[in-house]
């Protein structure tokens, strides 16, 4: 089962390695959305799905990182390979911030309050003219690729790159510490944690950190896709944005690394597969497929697959789903 | 001092919409105990209906009852299809079904009716009334007025029948009510019913003032969740007197802190709920729960 792990992973790699030789230069640009939909769906997988806190209002952390990186960008002149990491400090330190208050907020609270800040976050960011540009935006200066590269590859690729090398070390690294003492102290939390704190776990040192944790994932992803997009503007970060990361990560498994993956490819895939019916099938799609997940299927496609090729895990996944 | 009056009275209409919408919140969470999501979008489709009837050529009379009808009764098939099977499961699971129905909901409106934004007939006379040398107009002081006898009827319907007093069993002790013969899995649906028509009718209310657009009422909702959370989240009383004071509140405050304007005021909102939830988690009304460990 494990070399069987090491075998996907690699495939995976080649697969995104060699993957822009063989698809048009558009196709690259999307995938370049799916890397970083995917990273950002990865916060949610560590806070929601490991840690039990919901977000509905990861567009926000989105809006930061993607501000944050047109901000130091334009303002400042802050290279690429700079402003990417500050936007996922930012977000990350604001992100704690609404840790520090979620500790105090259970369940649906915390779905209200999360949700009220998807809500307003247009808004504010549009009256704070002097920083953000109101509601024309920001423009944000594309990324070009660097001197051996040049003419060799197009600044998509080269971006496609970026992203991918950015999300694999990413999710190799919440691999690691969701596998380990840290994994195990944020799902205890989530489990029972009363039971959590008798065995010495610490739930609001983890929590917040959990959500600081993963609003800099979604920091992260808001920069990629404003570099990537070129522009930022108030009306990209709307709660329907909020939503879909949630959605992405409750249809593609909001407890496994795989349901990240998938999930990026749905928030980039689908809308764009069903806009051809309707400018407003993807709503109808997400929301129904939504409804229809947490009746028959709450762990998701990533869940549901392993259960097929692994039975025995079928029966402990129901019971998980059940308690 | 008029303005002041006329600021008050405009503000007590906004905040009598967020009442009613704070009150379809709060009876689906006394009930089930989770926030229902979607009721600010299924009110915004019930709107959209009543529209559509008029645009029929149907008198608004007979529309917005008949708006409220169906919202009622497809809320409670809603409860019944939809929401039954995850009845039990853990909250999260049901905050997920609700988004589920909310992202449902708008994507409906937007592809049936599109994205435009039209106008919306007022029931209301567009004459203002004069008080003295004040002019209120009789939208706001219509708006208050409907708002009112719904909620009045809401309570005299909970305090007085014995239907209400059924529902109020089933929500507060369910399986003692089921050994007394309540049917507890009707009322919760009569109980999404009812906030359904509650929500429909003052998406009905708004609708003039904000125009009509599948977006209309997600503002609204975050003013709701803002005056439930004030109010005490499981208290209907507190719903109502939170909407109120939020909705004046709000008012006054764009009209005379230019600092918060009317741009920040969602974000007001949002400070408002992570406030009351940290230092007053019970609101103004509500009941403190105790939890044993």
């Amino acid at each position: 089962m494990r070399v069987n792990k090491y075998w996907s992973v690699a495939v995976l790699a080649l697969l995104v390695l060699v993957l822009p030789r063989f698809v048009p230069s558009y196709a690259a640009f999307e995938l370049t959305f799916v890397g970083a939909y995917a990273i950002g769906i990865l916060g949610l997988v560590i806070l929601t799905g490991t840690n039990g806190q919901i977000s509905l209002g990861h567009g926000a952390f989105f809006g930061i990182g993607g501000y944050a990186v047109a901000i130091l960008a334009q303002k400042l002149g802050v290279p690429f390979w700079a402003s990417v990491p500050l936007a996922a400090i930012v977000s990350g330190i604001l992100g704690l911030g609404l840790g520090l208050v979620a500790l105090r907020l259970e369940g649906v609270y915390l779905a209200l309050a999360t949700f009220a800040l998807a809500v307003a976050t247009p808004s504010t960011l549009k009256h704070f003219k002097s920083l953000t540009g109101g509601s024309q935006g920001l423009a944000v200066p594309s990324l070009s690729p660097p001197g051996p590269l040049h003419g060799v590859i197009t600044s998509e690729q080269w971006l496609y790159y970026v992203t991918w090398v950015i999300a694999g070390a990413l999710f190799l690294l919440t691999s690691i510490a969701l596998g380990g003492r840290l994994g195990r102290a944020l799902r205890a939390i989530r489990d029972n944690e009363v039971a959590a704190i008798s065995f010495g776990v610490n739930p609001q040192r983890y929590k917040t950190f959990a959500f600081g944790w993963s609003a800099a994932y979604a920091g992260i992803a808001g920069a990629i896709v404003a570099i990537a997009t070129g522009f930022v503007s108030p009306d990209t970060y709307t709660v329907a944005l909020s939503l879909a990361l949630v959605t992405g990560a409750v249809l593609g498994g909001i407890d496994t690394l795989w349901g990240a993956l998938l999930g990026g490819v749905i928030v980039e895939f689908l809308p764009l597969l069903v806009q051809k019916i309707n400018p407003a099938a993807p709503s109808v799609v997400y929301g129904i497929a939504l409804v229809l997940f947490m009746i028959f299927l709450p762990g998701g496609i990533a869940r549901s697959i392993q259960a097929v090729i692994h039975p025995l895990r079928l029966r402990r996944e129901i019971h998980h789903a059940r308690s | 001092m008029n303005e002041l009056a006329q600021q008050i009275v405009s503000g007590l209409a906004t905040g009598s919409i967020y009442a009613s919408m704070a009150l379809a919140l709060v009876l689906i969470y006394r009930s089930m105990g989770v926030i229902n999501f979607a009721q600010g979008e299924m009110a915004m489709f019930s709107t959209y209906l009543a529209w559509q009837f008029a645009q029929q050529g149907m008198p608004l009379w007979i529309a917005f009852p008949l708006t409220i009808a169906i919202a009622f009764a497809g809320a409670v098939a809603l409860e019944r299809v939809v929401v039954r099977p995850v009845e039990r499961a853990a909250p999260l699971t049901v905050v997920i079904l609700c988004l589920g129905l909310l992202i449902t909901f708008n994507g409906l409106a937007g592809w049936i009716w599109g994205y435009t934004v039209r106008t919306f007939p007022s029931p209301f006379p567009t004459t203002p009334l004069h008080i003295g040398s004040a002019a209120f107009s009789s939208q706001d002081l219509g708006i208050i007025a409907v708002s009112l006898l719904s909620l009045g009827a809401i309570s005299l319907f909970f305090g007085k029948t014995k239907l209400g007093l059924a529902m109020r069993a089933a929500a507060l002790y369910p399986e003692s009510s089921r050994v007394l013969g309540v049917r507890v899995g009707w009322m919760l649906a009569l109980g999404w019913g009812m906030a359904a028509a509650v929500g429909a009718l003052s998406g009905l209310m708004v609708a003039p003032v904000v125009l009509l657009e599948p977006n209309m009422m997600q503002g609204i909702l975050v003013y709701a969740f803002a005056a439930a959370v004030l109010g005490g989240i499981d208290s209907p009383v507190g719903a109502v007197v939170g909407g109120l004071a939020l909705g004046v509140g709000l008012n006054l405050i764009g009209a005379y802190v230019p600092v918060i304007g009317t741009d920040l005021q969602l974000t007001t909102a949002f400070g408002i709920i992570i406030v009351i939830l940290l230092f007053r988690p019970a609101g103004l009304f509500g009941r403190r729960t105790m939890r044993r460990v």
